[in-house]
């Protein structure tokens, strides 16, 4: 096998015991690798109904095929994949940067990492040794801090460290785990898994080849994709980047707005991306191996948070900013900046922040409560304090929103559920659903739940190719047909940024597979490892009881509270009619039961026969 | 013969480059048949987000290097500048490493000898191929002379405030 490591590492944390053993070529096509293989090792290594925060539950650092190549952004990427202590399902994050490559060269394609070692540890794997580390003198240290120290104290600049900051120390359920400063495995509460084992950090130095299996033909494809990387297909995100979506969605009644109370913002053109760039943004960088760059750093040159230095993308622009209805971009940098000290999700963090907001507004909270902070929509002050008290679990407030909106509007108790916007236990990203609704579906049934990644539903809404006020019958399958490409996406590993550069889609990804690996790859072949791939994290989440048609849900406010803003889309909600057909096509267009569980017949046509059990348990009622 | 303000190395543009590390792994592909920035003759250094430059061997007039050496295991070929390591007379000591302002001597991982950028004259590439893969446009093969003329047109430019290119 070429470009895999063709190993895989295992740690218990607990007895410190550290073995590896060979990845098979058989395992590795039919997963890829990134989240796919992730996900089965997850599926093959945990016991049914084990707590996200148990020792026994597996945190799974994965490379993917490319990585350790100079295949751009496939070259430079790593994966995470745990149970979620947000969603109690499918847990996964991708990262890109620098960390992927080394952990690559060090000569694994997977660490399984399980137990909970005595104290704070962090793990140091130096090619083929591997040592766990004492990291008591790390505790609290930022996650920037952390890698300095890391690196200095190893005596290596080119070391490379992936971290949690103290929120995952402290078991945020929405704690990230970063690497390169500010690179994150940011959804689904992955750093709260690796706090919950006593593990700070993992220190990688790679020093053997990565070699592929044709490399003629490899550079000539590779020397394609970073030609096609200098436009038009990236021009975005090198250019304004993400956050022009700002005026984008805002012109489409779509930036959803203090905790989706309005679906326009009126301080709009103050954190727009055009905004940004013209009075923020010094430099724009980028990952290791990669022809687009897309890391806008901002930096506040003046007021309050003057120094503040930041990379910024859309949705935590907006999560800290129009979500709670925050015109200040130099409170969002500077917000942004300290989320990254954390480490935590900067999706989740802003909807946490607005969904207190939404309470206070309301009186679901008092000012007690908040320890007096005045936490109005619109605060700045407040949005940076309250970020501290929950980075750092302080108070009755802090500690209870650490633990996520799903979580946090049970401890407040009352009216409070209305407010706490998340699918799954897991927070809402940047898009206002009620007004485009085939993101509604597509977030209500992603496996790791609410989330925009898992098959890039907003994008026929946002580009007009559907009516995106209505669910009607056809868009189940949209979300299908994507939902396969996104898993490969993330199985290879390749940044969603690049997708556009794939002129021939799955054509070019199946060769890109092949160059490297000499694995045969067809596009059947691999459009039916997207699917297997999909299968299996819903199995996964019908295991954990998290998988079936009641899970499959959409936020109160979504269903409950018409747009108010005028224009095309005001009084605009998504209706719990329309939601249930669109549910019934997907599931559908899936070959799933009309409970949303995979059918025998389908499980086999993935070649996922021998999970089958869990679909029938859960059809007779049980999980 | 080339004149030694002839010579041409390579040489990054601290306001391009971004630290990408992609002229690494071009190195390491065309000088080693594998992907591994270890075997890099060029290497990239990012100290932070706005801090990233490449560096590698500026085939110095005198070079330090082939000073520092006990062994006399390196030579500057006089057309090129290029450094020349003798494989056979090279123990590892890394003396030539530490004399190196720039970093450029680098110890192979497996040979444990040290190599350096070669410009590429030793693989069927013939032309320094990281200038060829920065996708910055950050590299540029030059002389000291070239280096220095941009520099001198750049601060002429500002002087004026004036759009017109240089002829
Ligand atoms: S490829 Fe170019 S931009 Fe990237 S590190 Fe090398 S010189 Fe800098
Ligand atoms: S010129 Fe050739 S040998 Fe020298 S650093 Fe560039 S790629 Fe490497």
């Amino acid at each position: 096998m070429y470009a895999y490591a063709g190993k895989i590492l295992r740690v218990d944390l607990t007895t410190g015991k550290i073995s590896t053993e060979p990845l098979t070529e058989e395992l590795a096509k039919q997963y890829i690798g990134g989240i796919g293989l992730g996900i089965k090792l997850l599926m093959d290594n945990s016991k049914p109904g084990t707590d996200a925060y148990d020792p026994d539950n597996p945190l799974i650092y994965m490379t993917g095929p490319l990585s350790g190549t100079m295949g751009p952004t496939g070259g430079n990427s790593y994966a995470v994949v745990s149970k979620s202590p947000a969603t109690g399902g499918i847990g996964n994050g991708e990262s890109h940067g620098f960390f992927g490559p080394d952990f690559k060269r060090a000569g694994y394609d997977a660490i399984i990492i399980t137990g909970k070692a005595p104290k704070l540890s962090y793990l140091w794997i130096d090619d083929d040794k591997v040592q766990i580390m004492d990291a008591e003198h790390l505790k609290h240290f930022t996650v920037y801090q952390t890698d300095k120290t890391i690196r200095q104290e190893l005596g290596d600049f080119y070391i490379r460290v992936s971290a949690i900051g103290e929120a995952g120390e402290k078991l945020c359920r929405f704690a990230a785990i970063i690497n390169d400063e500010f690179r994150a495995i940011g959804r689904s509460g992955m750093g709260g898994v690796m706090g919950s084992k006593n593990l700070k950090a993992v220190a990688v130095r790679g020093t053997k080849d990565v070699n592929v299996a044709d490399m003629p033909k490899f550079r000539e494809f590779v020397k394609l994709i970073y030609e096609r990387m200098k436009g038009p297909a990236t021009k975005k995100y090198k250019t304004l980047g993400t956050p022009e979506n700002v005026l984008v969605l805002n012109s489409l009644s779509a930036l959803a707005t203090r905790n989706w109370t309005n679906a326009t913002f009126e301080g709009a053109n103050k954190v727009s991306g055009e905004y940004l760039n013209e009075h923020y943004v010094k430099k724009i960088v980028g990952c290791a191996t990669c022809g687009m760059r897309c890391d806008h750093i901002a930096v506040v040159p003046e007021g309050p948070y003057k120094g503040s230095i930041s990379r910024l993308e859309f949705e935590c622009l907006w999560s800290m900013g129009p979500l709670c209805g925050v015109d200040r971009l130099d409170a969002i940098i500077e917000a942004m900046r300290i989320v990254n000290e954390y480490g935590m999700d900067g999706i989740s963090i802003g909807v946490v922040v607005a969904f207190a907001m939404d309470c206070y507004e309301h009186g679901v909270i008092t000012k007690e409560q908040t320890d007096g902070i005045e936490l109005n929509f619109g605060n700045a002050e407040a949005l940076i304090a309250i970020i501290h008290k929950i980075g750092k679990r302080e108070g009755w407030l802090g500690n209870a929103l650490a633990e996520g909106v799903a979580k946090a509007a049970e401890i407040i108790g009352g009216d409070a559920y209305k407010y706490a916007c998340h699918i799954k236990g897991l927070e809402l990203p940047g898009y206002d659903l009620r007004t485009l609704k085939t993101a509604a579906l597509g977030f209500s049934v992603s496996f790791r739940g609410a989330c925009h990644l898992r098959n890039g539903a907003y994008s026929p809404d946002v580009k007009g190719k559907v009516n995106r006020f209505k669910i009607e019958a056809g868009r189940g399958k949209m979300i299908t047909d994507e939902s396969k490409m996104y898993n490969i996406i993330d199985s290879l590993i390749v940044c969603k940024f690049s997708r556009g550069t794939y002129y021939d889609g799955w054509k070019d990804l199946a060769n890109y597979y092949t160059l490297a690996t000499g694995i045969p790859m067809t596009v059947e072949e691999m459009a039916l490892a997207g699917d297997r791939i999909e299968n299996l994290a819903r199995l996964f989440n019908i295991r954990e009881g998290k998988g079936t048609r009641k899970n499959d849900t959409l936020p109160w406010k979504i269903k409950n509270v018409p747009v108010p803003d005028e224009g095309p889309a005001k009084g605009v909600c998504v209706n719990e009619e329309e939601f249930q057909v669109g549910l019934a096509d997907y599931y559908a267009s899936r070959g799933w039961s009309p409970e949303g569980i995979p059918t025998v017949e389908k499980l086999k046509e993935v070649g996922l026969g021998d999970l089958a059990y869990i679909a029938e348990k859960a059809e007779q009622g049980g999980n | 013969m080339v004149r030694p303000q002839d010579r041409k190395f390579v040489t990054a543009d601290p306001e391009k480059c971004i630290g990408c590390v992609v002229c690494e792994y071009a190195c390491s592909m065309v000088n080693e048949n594998t992907f591994n920035p270890n075997k890099s003759r060029i290497r990239a250094m990012r100290m932070g987000p706005l801090t990233n430059l490449a560096v590698t061997c500026r085939h110095c007039e005198d070079p330090a290097c082939v000073a520092a050496c006990p062994k006399d295991a390196l030579s500057q070929e006089e057309n090129s500048g290029i450094i020349r390591v003798d494989e056979n007379a090279c123990n590892g000591c890394g003396w030539c490493i530490a004399a190196c302002q720039f970093g450029a001597m680098n110890m192979h991982p497996e040979k444990k000898v040290v190599f350096t950028c070669n410009s590429c004259t030793d693989n069927p590439d013939k032309e320094p191929q990281c200038v060829k893969w920065c996708p910055e446009e950050a590299l540029t093969f030059v002389t000291a002379e070239q280096l220095a003329q941009k520099s001198r047109q750049k601060a002429v430019q500002n002087l004026f405030q004036t759009a017109e290119t240089p002829k």
